[in-house]
């Protein structure tokens, strides 16, 4: 690669991140304006968070299961079983249940959402909306990053309490641990300080999921080869802003709480 | 059809020019449209009908020039100035354009949305721009299950359901069989009389426009090649513009 096409690539990275930021000034601005589509809001809530569960409960319950099962050889040779629902709770409900169900949501939503809007884009779909007078950005834009801001955090806490079970599920089937027994376990080991930075970056996930998948399609462009990759490029986008906002908040968090 | 300078057009262009780089589109491109004209205007590919159009409609900022709608200089209007008039204007897309995830009903209904009508006043509505269009027992159909002439025909209702001044036309028969074509261009002059609207059509189906213009402008490089109606244009000698009709 020669200095001239690096040089290139960087300034379409840094013109592309402009525009990002651009485009998620404009939801801050539309956000607070009327009319607020609150009909829209609660269907993509619908889409978002009830289409999703499935997926959700299942990554979750195999995580659990798999962290258990690969973590318990370790631990009972050191002779420490008993801290099991300790380190699989902390563990998932403060950095791997989040960063796991959001990427699946990375995945699922933040492609859907670059898919639905390219098309919608290349077939003029919102031209109509906006010649008959209607906000498209408002419309199809504010309503999903405001679902997927909003039912993110519901998912994660739902794929965290899959995860749990399956990790319960191995506990009692492999080392005869009751139930009852390991939840209080979970309970006694999770404090206030796990739960809160897990809960609050978890809505940053999902404005990073609604935004650049909406950033993606909204600008869709040459057509229906555009839709392929507004879809991809949201997905691979999306995983990398995750992780950035990952790191961020676990600095953050260290700062406030002293990890 | 009185077109004579007199009376005020309904929608005025004039010496419109967009270029993108080098490429010049529009050159100082002028129309006016007069009430309960129908106006077609004929263009090859790449001449800049569309790029007019859109320039027209608010979806893409003229380099020069400039638009009024009924008197108004779209340039000069606030943001929601702009869409009030918009509602005295309706959009036929190409593609009809009829969103998706939307039943018939629902896109009909989507343009009355900042209308504050009642749910009766809205069904009431729908009810006579379907039965305009013939499709009244599509209502609960989803754009998927409709064939391209269905979704043409949808889409011409969408356009009327707010009972425009104006109908912008983007090529209303481009890719349906000629019976439907047909069907189309008779529905249009239907609708040009119940609803006393002004049409402008961008084309190149000969046919359509010998059955339905007033009057007629052909677009070369951009710019005015010629104008007049179609009996005029089609015994003009000029072979750019006989290559028009052939």
């Amino acid at each position: 690669m020669t200095t001239a096409q690096i040089g290139n690539n960087l300034k379409s990275f840094f013109t592309e991140i402009g525009e990002l930021s651009f485009f998620a000034g404009r939801f801050f601005k539309e956000v607070f304006t009327r009319p607020f589509e609150f009909k829209e809001l609660l269907r993509q809530c619908y889409n978002m968070g009830n289409r999703s569960l499935f997926l959700v409960g299942i990554t979750g319950f195999i995580l659990g299961l798999v962290f258990t099962l690969q973590s318990r050889p370790t631990l009972m040779e050191f002779g420490a079983q008993s801290w099991m629902p300790s380190m699989v709770s902390i563990s998932i409900i403060r950095e791997i249940g989040p960063v796991i169900i959001a990427l699946i949501c990375a995945g699922k939503i933040s492609s859907g959402i670059g898919a639905e809007l390219g098309s919608m884009r290349v077939t003029e779909q919102i031209d109509a909306m906006e010649v008959s007078g209607t906000n498209p950005f408002k419309y199809l834009v504010v309503t999903r990053i405001m679902a997927a801001t909003l039912m993110i955090p519901l998912l994660i806490i739902f794929g965290d309490a899959i995860a749990l079970f399956g990790s319960a599920l191995v506990e009692n089937l492999k080392g005869d641990v009751s139930f009852q027994l390991y939840f209080n376990k979970v309970f006694d080991a999770i404090e206030f300080s796990d739960i809160l930075p897990a809960t609050v970056k978890s809505f940053f996930f999902g404005f990073a999921i609604g935004l650049v998948g909406s950033f993606k399609g909204y600008n869709c462009t040459k057509g229906t080869v555009g839709v392929g990759e507004a879809s991809n490029s949201a997905v691979v986008y999306t995983s990398m802003l995750l992780f950035i906002i990952d790191f961020i908040a676990v600095f953050v968090t260290d700062i406030f709480f002293e990890l | 059809m009185d077109t004579s300078k007199n009376i005020a057009p309904i929608l005025r262009i004039k010496d419109l020019k967009k270029s993108f780089g080098d490429n010049h589109v529009l050159n100082g491109f002028t129309l006016e449209l007069f009430e309960g004209e129908n106006l077609v205007l004929m263009g090859k590919s790449g001449s800049g009908k569309s790029v007019m159009i859109r320039c027209l409609v608010g979806l893409m900022q003229p380099d020069e020039g400039t638009l009024e709608i009924m008197g108004k200089d779209i340039s000069k209007l606030a943001q929601k100035e702009f869409n009030e008039l918009r509602t005295q204007l309706g959009f036929l897309f190409q593609g009809s354009a009829l969103y998706d995830s939307m039943t018939v009903r629902e896109n009909l209904e989507f343009p009355m949305r900042q209308q504050n009508k009642t749910e009766e006043e809205s069904l009431k509505l729908v009810h006579e721009a379907l039965d305009s269009v013939g499709l009244r027992d599509a209502i609960d159909l989803m754009p998927e299950e409709l064939s391209g002439g269905m979704k043409r025909r949808i889409a011409m209702a969408r356009a009327i359901i707010l009972k425009p001044k104006i109908i912008i036309y983007d090529e209303p028969t481009t890719g349906l069989d000629p019976i439907t074509a047909k069907e189309i261009i008779q529905l249009m002059r239907n609708i040009q009389l119940n609803y006393k609207t002004s049409s402008l059509i961008i084309t190149h189906d000969v046919d359509c426009a010998r059955v339905i213009s007033n009057r007629m402008i052909l677009l070369i490089n951009g710019i005015n090649y010629a104008e007049g109606t179609f009996e005029e244009l089609s015994a003009n000698k000029d072979e750019k513009i006989q290559a028009f009709f052939k």
